[in-house]
């Protein structure tokens, strides 16, 4: 069984962000990217597959512009047998995202599908379930545990309130919740190795896909700030407060 | 205009996020017709009826709809909801299952998690873990949009007097097969409904110290939260973990004890009305967002206020 895992180029989870002054957007200029913390968890859980011997290859795509090849190269560190990249530059929004992987689950024929839950900068969560419903196949979400067998993926998804189980017959999308696994380091060797691992390139026109945005974003704006509040001296005089003050206690 | 609203339901009555949903979609102005989808779930549909300003309810009641498994259920929505406007679920982990992937069927994108209306095709929604907040205009026939559950005034759950009508499409993809729940038994409010929180963070260090939290929580009648990092380490479960990756609350007092503030956190719970910090690092990111700061060893202080509060 081949598994197919997505990189995406995000802004590193530990960088905080700031607006452009005029509003356009988010700068992104000098500012450290990495692979999607999802979407590491996805490449891990694929990898785990191989080693279980469940997969035979993991293939990883990442889709943007040319510097999204650094994201197919961790992936390929930590495992990931090729690399497909598709270039395309400008607004790639979750349609055409999960167009774009449509055509290439066509090509590549996976047995199973798994993203991150969602991307850390859009924050949107779709192109998983968007991808399911184009290509036809079923979706496990917010997975934290995966078991393959019998031509099935047995998911526990977590869902409000706690857990479900369900089983998805395979080819199936999967995305990946926070608890699924803890994904590993790229050790030196594994690095180097990377470098001579085979990535394919494509652009959407060479896929057949329509990229065009259906979204405009008209601005970006910082978040309303909270007013500094005021520093207690004691637990007496913070339950007087939410008492007396802000009522919030009775 | 015309809104389709996807109801979240127990089969008996409708949860709360449903009359959030149901805001946004007076908001964007039009007629609203709630869905109620699922199995053996007729009392939901008449619960429906009664929130203000529905006008009429669609009930799909059959088997295949059971769970809202994604499949079946985003099938009927695309079904439906092509003949509508705007269609929009709750910000919840059902929404966000099973409305993406209506929204490919019908060749639309989602506008998720949105914030704010300001017009029938634009609309505000938080990027960024909540860092900026993106005003996003749709070129598409029909928008499809998930509703954060903080940012819109529930409608009130009686006073409506909606039509029930029954839906007789049957869109059964026969894809996945629902296994089993395992549904925490919640002795204290749950999250996203609670009026008052206290959350616990990696300066708890250890799953049993949250019992400090617990008993505060039992005097005040709140829900217990947890960090993302007291998640990791261990101490709670995830379905308590508040932030950009856990549940994104709202409530009256939010008591955050142990936390450092990280932007993961603050995206889950910046829009509380009230921010209490408890943390002995006078320096944490948690005192910028705090109206009421306390420095001071929570081993300390969660006894005196839990004792203060009788």
């Amino acid at each position: 069984m081949k598994v197919l895992v997505t990189a995406k180029r995000v802004v590193d989870a530990n960088v905080s962000i700031r607006v452009q002054s005029d509003n356009s957007g988010v700068d992104l200029n000098n500012v450290k990217m990495a692979v999607n913390p999802f979407d590491e968890i996805a490449i891990e859980e694929a990898v785990r597959l191989r080693e279980a011997g469940s997969a035979e290859e993991v293939v990883v795509v990442s889709i943007g512009i040319t510097n999204c090849q650094e994201q197919i190269r961790t992936a390929l560190a930590l495992g990931a047998d090729r690399g497909i990249f598709v270039e395309a530059d400008g607004d790639l929004q979750p349609l055409a995202v999960a167009k774009i992987l449509k055509a290439i689950v066509d090509k590549e024929s996976p047995g199973i599908i798994i993203l991150g839950k969602q991307a850390i900068d859009g924050d949107n969560s779709q192109t998983g379930p968007m991808l399911a419903a184009l290509a036809g196949l079923s979706q496990a979400t917010f997975a934290s545990e995966l078991t393959i067998e019998d031509g099935k993926a047995v998911v526990t998804r977590e869902i409000d309130g706690g857990m479900e189980t369900i089983s998805v017959p395979l080819p199936a999308v999967i995305t990946t919740d926070l608890r699924l696994n803890e994904p590993r380091y790229a050790s030196l060797p594994n690095i180097m190795k990377a470098k001579k691992k085979p990535v394919d390139s494509y652009t959407p026109e060479e896929l057949g896909v329509d990229v065009a945005p259906r979204l405009t974003t008209l601005k970006v704006e910082p978040p309303s700030e909270r007013a500094a509040g005021v520093i207690v001296e004691t637990a007496e005089e913070l339950i007087d407060k939410l008492k007396n003050e802000a009522k919030v206690i009775e | 205009m015309s809104s389709l609203v996807i109801a979240e339901h127990n089969n008996e009555s409708i949860k709360a996020a449903t009359l959030v949903t149901v805001a946004a979609a007076k908001a964007i102005g039009g007629d609203v017709t709630v869905l109620v989808a699922g199995a053996d779930c007729g009392a939901a549909a008449d619960a429906a009826a009664k929130i203000e300003g529905v006008d009429k309810v669609l009930l799909a009641d059959n088997a295949v709809y059971a769970h809202m498994t994604a499949e079946n259920v985003a099938a009927l929505i695309a079904e439906i909801g092509k003949d509508y406007s705007h269609i929009l679920a709750p910000t919840t982990t059902a929404g966000k299952n099973y409305l993406p992937r209506a929204a490919a069927l019908l060749d639309v994108a989602q506008i998720s998690d949105i914030s704010g209306v300001v017009s029938e095709d634009t609309f505000q929604r938080p990027i960024y873990a909540g860092s900026a907040v993106a005003t996003v205009q749709s070129a598409d026939p029909i928008k499809v949009l998930t509703v954060r559950g903080t940012a819109f005034d529930a409608v009130a759950a009686e006073g409506g007097s909606a039509t029930v009508e029954s839906v007789d499409t049957v869109t059964d993809t026969g894809l996945a097969e629902w296994l089993k729940d395992e549904i925490a038994k919640l002795e204290r409010p749950e999250l996203t409904a609670a009026n008052v929180i206290i959350s616990g963070g990696r300066g708890m260090q250890d799953g049993e110290n949250f019992k400090l939290l617990e008993a505060v929580a039992d005097k005040l009648g709140a829900a217990v939260g947890a960090s993302r990092a007291a998640v990791d380490a261990g101490y709670a479960p995830n379905d308590l973990q508040v932030g950009q990756t856990g549940k994104i609350v709202a409530p009256e007092l939010y008591i955050a004890v142990g936390i450092s503030g990280a932007i993961q956190h603050l995206a889950g719970m910046k829009d509380s009305k009230v921010i209490v910090a408890i943390n002995k690092d006078a320096d944490a990111p948690i005192f910028q967002v705090a109206d009421y700061g306390l420095v001071a060893d929570l081993f300390k202080a969660l006894p005196e206020v839990d004792e203060l509060l009788g």
